[in-house]
């Protein structure tokens, strides 16, 4: 530990640790969903919560997602923070009526004279051998929902600082939290911080080309710079953290400053939050700035499939980072 | 009274010696209040049913019609800081619940003073500190939702009930058997109130439903359940006030089955061509507000004239909500963004 506090910890530490400081200082916060009691979740996250905080704040349910979502909202809706669990985010479509038409709706439709201060925890992605309904990436059906924000953090310490936040937001906060991020280690405060939610971080400078990403393909996109450092492509890496609200003046600036944007994620590219995110560089400032077209590399259009090298192929990794950053410093040139 | 067997047969010997008590201990007041109310409700479905016919309505509406036993006998049964959630249909649940009568009117003709300032219309009246925690309009969708306001009843030892209302068509969802396990579980202080009007939609509940009657499935999840007649509002009472006294004694939830009629279409493209005449008439005739007013005038606890004083008394009150609410001004598209999240 450093004289500040800080210590290197998990990911997954990091939540369980953001948890238990929430719970600690506002009795109102309870955790809602499968599992996550005696057996403390299925990746392990509530792994000892319940012994500190007991069954009623630690709520194991039945398999019924709709109804999980369902109590969580009405909890919410009566000025409690649940924050709810759902054991892997393909089985958010089993909640999707309650968090798209109740939790997104209830504040506007009732003319501003309520609110839902919910958070819904969910581990997503790919990487993990669990195959075409256990892998999925479905965040741009919730980005596309007014009335919930989406948050995805990529290191142990935004996961933490985010965490409290999106507890302390008085909205439906979709918390997106990567499988294969949770067993990454990090330096991370031991006090409570909160991380504002809607502002990205540069987490590697550069200046031939920006990458923006979210969540794993952060990590990733970091390791292709480094190797692109090494033939001498000097890429930035913008971590958004906060997928809605989307920090759009960090996004113009690093584009602005680069001139090429090479855009990264896992879930497929059809559709995809990609798609978006080339619409908000080419409808800012930095699009006079562009010395090449926007570049998007995502998962492909495809069901995650089990088998290693065919789940490998099915989203972008360091080395498609590399390809696809590194075509795109040249191109035009 | 019996219902036809093409309906859903109920018994109502077990309820029928529970009326005759309830006229007699109610206090005179409270059945005038509650004659107040469903004359005020069906006053008020006529006059929104009127508005929308002259083009003053932008939206669709779901009258109530009909119905108005099952949502007066539900809710003059909760305390007044119990609280509701309920569904599309829900006119007549905001007015029991002490709605001002011109703030609905206003919402319905989607006015800036409205109850919603007119961004939800019909469908989605909400009066928060009234303890009406809104109506939802995808079929069912308040059931999940009210398990987690009776949690957090629960969890902070609240002494306030729950009623979660819904109509026949949402018992075949889903949310209906994960909602009503859970509360079960928990044994959640929330009372599950089916409005059996007979059709979800055009569908006839009795070939969209494997059993009869409906109150039949609190059996699965090991929990109260009765069908009483919904159009005989003291019948109504009766069982919800079993059913409230024993949630808020932390014994769980229950499942009433307000067996009743809904006389107009589902909404305004509805062209009646699921059902005949002659059974509208035969519901018709069973009209909950005549009788309720023959029971009060056989039990002698109310005349005739005083009656249509309250009922001419509740027309004249939705008359001025309505011309008053006409005159509101509209709300403004600015900042429309600004209102999406909670700061």
């Amino acid at each position: 530990m450093n004289g500040d506090g800080t210590r290197e910890i998990s990911y997954l530490e990091a939540l369980r640790e953001a948890l238990s400081q929430e719970m600690r200082r506002n009795p109102e916060v309870f955790l809602i969903g499968e599992d996550i009691g005696v057996y403390g979740g299925a990746f392990g996250v509530t792994r000892g919560i319940l012994e500190e905080f007991g069954p009623e704040r630690v709520r194991d349910t039945p398999i019924s997602e709709a109804a999980i979502a369902g109590a969580a909202t009405g909890a919410a809706l009566m000025g409690m923070r649940p924050v709810m669990e759902i054991m892997f985010m393909d089985f958010m479509t089993i909640s999707m009526n309650q968090l798209v038409n109740q939790a997104a709706k209830i504040r506007f439709m009732f003319g501003g004279k309520a609110s839902i201060p919910m958070v819904i925890r969910t581990p997503a992605g790919s990487g993990t051998g669990a195959a075409a309904q256990h892998s999925q990436s479905l965040e741009a059906w919730f980005i596309h929902v007014p009335g919930i924000k989406v948050v995805a953090p990529a290191t142990p310490s935004d996961a933490k600082g985010l965490l409290i936040a999106a507890i302390r937001d008085n909205n439906p906060v979709l918390f997106l939290e990567h499988k294969l991020l949770y067993g990454n280690k990090g330096p991370v405060p031991a006090e409570s911080y909160t991380i504002p939610l809607g502002q990205a971080k540069v987490r590697r400078e550069g200046s031939h080309a920006t990458i923006l990403a979210y969540s794993i393909m952060v990590i990733r996109a970091l390791e292709a710079a480094e190797r692109l450092a090494a033939e001498g492509i000097q890429v930035e890496v913008v971590d958004l953290r906060s997928l809605k609200p989307l920090d759009k003046e960090t996004i113009a600036r690093s584009v602005s400053k680069t001139g090429r944007v090479l855009i990264v994620h896992e879930a497929p590219q059809t559709g995809g939050f990609g798609g978006e995110l080339a619409a908000v560089v080419a409808e800012s400032d930095a699009f006079h700035y562009l010395d090449a077209p926007i570049r998007r590399l995502a998962g492909r259009d495809i069901p995650i499939p089990y088998n290693r090298v065919l789940e490998r192929a099915a989203v972008p990794q360091v080395e498609d980072i590399v390809a696809a950053a590194r075509a795109l410093t040249y191109e035009g040139r | 009274m019996s219902l036809p067997d093409t309906i859903t047969e109920v018994d109502t010997s077990a309820t029928a010696s529970d009326v005759e008590q309830l006229v007699d201990k109610l206090p005179r007041e409270r059945l005038a209040w509650m004659l107040q109310k469903m004359c005020e409700i069906r006053y008020f479905e006529e006059e929104a049913e009127d508005l929308y016919t002259r083009g003053l309505v932008h939206g669709t509406m779901h009258l109530s019609i009909g119905q108005e036993a099952s949502s007066v006998g539900s809710i003059a049964a909760l305390a007044p800081d119990d609280l509701i959630i309920h569904h599309h249909r829900g006119h007549g649940h905001t007015i029991a619940k002490g709605a001002d009568i011109t703030l609905m009117m206003a919402e319905f003709l989607g006015k800036e003073p409205g109850y919603c300032r007119g961004r939800g219309g019909s469908m989605h009246i909400a009066d928060i500190p009234g303890g009406n925690l809104g109506a939802t309009g995808v079929v069912g969708s308040g059931i999940p939702t009210s398990v987690g306001i009776a949690l957090a009843l629960k969890m902070r030892n609240s002494s306030q009930v729950l009623l979660s209302l819904f109509g026949d068509g949402a018992v075949n969802l889903g949310e209906f058997h994960e909602s009503l396990n859970m509360a079960a579980i928990w044994r959640l202080p929330v009372v599950f109130i089916c409005e059996n009007n007979q059709y979800g939609m055009s569908g006839p509940v009795e070939k969209m439903s494997s059993v009869k009657p409906l109150s039949i499935r609190a059996v699965a999840y090991g929990m109260p359940g009765e069908t009483v007649d919904g159009n005989a509002v003291l019948a109504v009472y009766s069982a919800v006030q079993k059913a409230i006294t024993r949630a808020r004694a932390g014994h769980g939830p229950s499942l009433i089955e307000n067996v009743t009629y809904r006389w107009r279409g589902h909404s305004k493209s509805d062209r009646n061509v699921y059902r005949t005449p002659v059974e509208i008439e035969s519901w018709k005739r069973r009209c909950p507000i005549a009788r309720f007013k023959q029971l009060l005038q056989d039990a002698q606890v109310m005349q005739m004239e005083e009656m249509d004083g309250i009922d001419q008394e509740a027309k004249a009150t939705v008359q001025r909500a309505t011309q008053e609410a006409l005159s509101l001004p509209e709300p403004s598209p600015d900042n429309l963004e600004d209102e999406v999240y909670a700061p």
